[in-house]
């Protein structure tokens, strides 16, 4: 999907840095984000892939640069966090669901508490997302109850009912079984292909080719390296990205050892 | 012989239960505000600010090294002499309690806070949450389950400390039992009596406690 020049970007990253004590974990980064594009951030660990989501709706704050979000400028000092963050959605690696609540209250405690939303309302679209993500039956359980994927399920399930214009994948899958993945991937795609804007950090190199508009390849804190998925993934331009696909093209073509 | 003790015990009995009121009535009104103050101590203390950090570790540095004694006679006959505040021996008793357990049940509220994963704060905020709700929904609930076990050891020290009382001229039951043994000189006898009433007491609570712990663990 591509934006049409007009549109004006959702978030707009210029210049954005930050640092924890001396230790700098994002320099220079200068990122548009248009409604309905999906962007996957790719990096080695510690490149400050999570650092610059977690900036994007607050939990960690800036040092440098500015964030805009649609008509609002994003700085620490913005007295309208809550506002912010009830537009943008996030997902975590561990799920955090709320463990003393069942499904359902998890589900509806953003939508009632801090949007005040009719119970009947947010009700309703609350069993309409469980439908689609296929555990409408899940509804009264506990988190404990359930797998990791139906967890994680649930937790996108949270994020979306209060209507967010973007949501925030941080290694969704990170923790879960390799069978489980499945399920929780096309819980995305299908979020992808109507249309959401997203932003997912993810090691599942399939799934980010399969899924994303555009690929940012992260190091050191900086993007280093940008570009659409097919010319990514087959011709990368930095050695640092060349050297970072190929840890993942060669375990997958590994050789069974020989039976004597 | 045995008629004589059983009768003694008989008589004794009246005196002896308004003494133990004494006791709970204290053990109580520590207890209620220990609760309330302690979970507000405790959130507190979770708070990275730091003239409050400072403040509440000053408090709670004042009750750990200073025995819960010296506090009572502080309050005692410290408060008349320097402030020129009275206060009954009761409301003094209630008073010193319910600090030292506030410290304690604050340290217990702490804790219970600290050991909730970051990621709930997270995903809480993530969601729109304002620090207060955050609180309310999230942390707080998840808090009480962990504080209960623990919380209900400190009350069990408590109800043994009112003890204490009686050097500040509560008449508690340790008191009762003084006045009633120095009128008949059955010493073994009434203490024995109040060895089982404080059994009687705490040790439900610590049964209760070591199976909430096991149930909700």
């Amino acid at each position: 999907m591509t934006h049409d020049a007009a549109a004006s970007p959702i978030l707009k990253l210029m210049n954005v840095g930050k640092s924890f004590r001396k230790q700098v974990v994002l320099k220079n980064i200068h990122l548009s984000v248009y409604p309905g594009e999906v962007t996957v951030i790719l990096g080695p660990s510690g490149c400050g892939k999570s650092t610059l989501l977690r900036c994007l709706n607050g939990l960690e704050f800036i040092n440098e640069g500015s964030i805009r979000f649609n008509e609002l400028e994003l700085t620490p000092k913005c007295p309208q966090w809550q506002a912010v963050r009830e537009r943008i959605g996030m997902v975590f690696q561990s799920y955090h669901l709320f463990p003393h609540m069942k499904v359902i209250d998890n589900i509806l405690l953003g939508p009632l508490k801090v949007q005040k939303r009719s119970k009947d309302d947010a009700l309703a679209q609350a069993e309409e997302l469980l439908e689609r993500v296929g555990l409408l039956d899940k509804r009264d359980a506990y988190p404990r109850e359930l797998s990791g994927g139906q967890q994680q399920r649930i937790a996108i399930v949270r994020a979306l009912c209060m209507n967010p214009e973007v949501m925030l994948f941080d290694e969704v899958t990170a923790a879960l079984d390799p069978e489980m993945v499945k399920e929780v991937l096309e819980v995305m795609l299908q979020l992808a292909r109507q249309g959401m804007t997203m932003i997912i950090v993810t090691h599942e190199m399939g799934f980010a080719r399969a899924v994303a508009d555009r690929i940012l390849f992260m190091d050191k804190g900086s993007i280093i390296e940008q570009g659409n998925p097919t010319s990514f993934f087959s011709e990368p331009q930095t050695d640092r990205a060349k050297r970072f696909l190929q840890q993942f093209y060669e375990i997958e073509t590994w050789k069974g050892r020989e039976v004597i | 012989m045995e008629l004589l003790g059983l009768e003694l015990l008989l008589q004794s009995m009246p005196q002896l239960v308004k003494g133990l009121i004494q006791t709970l009535m204290i053990a109580c009104y520590s207890i209620i505000f220990s609760t309330i103050g302690g979970i507000v101590f405790g959130a507190l203390q979770t708070i990275r600010l730091l003239w409050l950090n400072l403040l509440t570790r000053f408090y709670l540095e004042l009750f750990r090294s200073i025995p819960i004694l010296v506090w009572l006679f502080f309050v005692y006959f410290g408060l008349p002499l320097f402030f020129n505040v009275h206060l009954s021996s009761f409301a003094c008793a209630v008073l010193v309690l319910s600090l030292w357990g506030i410290t304690e049940i604050g340290e217990v509220a702490r804790g219970a806070f600290q050991s909730i994963a970051r990621g709930q704060s997270d995903a809480g905020r993530s969601i729109g949450l304002r620090t207060i709700q955050l609180y309310r929904y999230i942390l707080f609930p998840q808090a009480l389950r962990r504080m209960i076990p623990p919380s209900i050891n400190v009350y069990t020290r408590i109800i043994k400390t009112t003890s204490l009382t009686v050097l500040i001229g509560v008449t508690e039951v340790v008191k009762a039992g003084q006045q009633i043994i120095e009128r008949t000189g059955e010493a073994i006898l009434i203490y024995g009596c109040l060895f089982f009433f404080y059994f009687l007491l705490c040790y439900p609570l610590s049964v209760l406690s070591r199976k909430l712990e096991k149930s909700i663990i």
